[in-house]
Formats: structure tokens, C-alpha cells, sequence
């Protein structure tokens, strides 16, 4: 398992999307699931960056972990920021009209449509939330 | 990401290159808002698009609702990609997308 500790902010988001999709290029992975890859590394890294640690900085430690057969990355969030977990977050309604259109949730709901699991943990005073993607 | 604004008469056609993120949705925002006074039909060509993420459906949104009070909002060329996220999140139906 390799690691990644780096402070929350959102400048460091390449720094983090790179971390995860340079081992996807090296294992040949289809640009379809490094896409969907960096939509789900954005998506939990900025609402770490935005809310964890508000109005402070603080730092994030992102793990990778492959496996073979299936072909599998695990992916680990930690933060030491407020208790939250984001899977509790209603789904937003994608079938309203423009109006009613709330942009809340959108995010957390990208997340789950492009992994294959998700779970929440709190532990030790740290959020850890942790994805499954095949490829 | 890089903008490139083309203004004929009432309408203008954005044309947006690279990623559309957390790091610059909000620069796309303030580039319409200040683009936007007079326009009657806005055009996105996503042709060199290859990124979107919620943020940029947040961009996408304001600019939307802003149309649908000043005129229309059409968004076209769409890279498979950035389609495959417009759809998922219903985003599909509530602009009027040409591929």
C-alpha cells in the first residue's frame, strides 16, 4: 500500500488526481475508468479540502492499494476534520426541473455512481472513507 | 482550462479547452457574468472539453438559469466523456445538448 499525506486544499488537487492516475497509466487502465477514477478523487478530495477543517487547513493522507484478479484499486481517504459522512447525504433529485434544481449533493452522488463500493468509518477521531473500483 | 469568447451580435459562443474543476468553475462564472448583459442565445462548444466535474455542473447551471430568463443556452460537441457525466446526473435533460 503507498501513501499520500498532503494538506487539504484544493490547489493540491492535481498533486492527488496524479498520485492515483499514474498507477491507473501504468496498469494500462481504459481512459474511460481513469476519467471516472479522477471524478471520484475531485469530488471527496474538495469536500475534504471545502468543509473537514473549515476555516483551518489540514492535512489528508490518501492510500492506493491494487489487487489482481479481479483487477481492483482500493482507494483511502483520512482526515482528522469535523465527523462526517458524506454517504448519509441525500441523494439529490436528477429528474426535477431546472428550478428545483438543487446543486447539493451532486458531488457525493458522482461519487458513488463510479465505484463499485463505497464505506464510511469513524475512528480514532478521523473520517476514513474508502472505495472499491474494478477495471 | 482556457476560455475563448466569441461575441456576433446577441450571441455568444464560449468555447472552453481542457478541464472544467473545482480549481476554475468559479473563473468560467465570473467570465460569463461579465460577458452576459445583452446576450440572447449562449453557445458552449465542449469540443475541446475533456473534463467536468460537479463544480463545472454548478458553472453550467447558473449560466442555464440565467438563459432560460434572457434567451436559450445550447452547448455543443460534446466529448464522450463529459456526456457520460451531463447524463448521469440528469443534466442531460435540462439543456438542450447537441453532440
Amino acid at each position: 500500500m503507498e501513501k499520500l499525506t498532503i494538506e487539504a486544499k484544493v490547489e493540491n488537487l492535481p498533486v492527488v488526481t496524479e498520485f492515483i492516475s499514474s498507477s491507473l497509466e501504468e496498469k494500462a487502465c481504459s481512459l474511460k475508468i481513469i476519467m471516472q477514477m479522477e471524478l471520484v478523487i475531485e469530488e471527496i478530495f474538495v469536500n475534504v479540502a471545502s468543509y473537514a477543517y473549515r476555516p483551518d487547513v489540514g492535512l489528508v493522507t490518501v492510500y492506493k492499494e491494487f489487487s489482481e484478479n479481479p483487477a481492483e484499486i482500493t482507494v483511502t481517504f483520512v482526515d482528522g476534520g469535523v465527523e462526517y459522512n458524506p454517504l448519509e447525504h441525500k441523494d439529490p433529485d436528477i429528474n426535477a426541473d431546472i428550478d428545483k434544481r438543487n446543486i447539493g449533493g451532486l458531488g457525493i452522488f458522482l461519487i458513488k455512481k463510479n465505484v463499485d463500493d463505497i464505506f464510511y468509518e469513524r475512528k480514532d477521531g478521523k473520517n476514513i472513507l474508502t472505495f472499491k473500483k474494478s477495471f | 482550462m482556457e476560455i475563448k469568447k466569441e461575441l456576433n451580435g446577441t450571441t455568444l459562443t464560449v468555447q472552453i479547452i481542457g478541464r472544467l474543476d473545482a480549481s476554475n468553475a468559479q473563473e468560467l462564472t465570473n467570465s460569463l457574468n461579465a460577458s452576459l448583459d445583452g446576450v440572447k442565445e449562449l453557445i458552449f462548444d465542449f469540443a475541446s472539453l475533456k473534463y467536468i466535474a460537479s463544480a463545472g455542473l454548478r458553472a453550467l447551471l447558473m449560466a442555464q438559469k440565467r438563459m432560460n430568463k434572457q434567451g436559450s443556452m445550447i452547448i455543443r460537441h460534446v466529448d464522450e466523456t463529459v456526456m457520460e457525466v451531463l447524463e448521469m446526473t440528469g443534466f442531460a435533460d435540462l439543456m438542450t445538448i447537441e453532440k
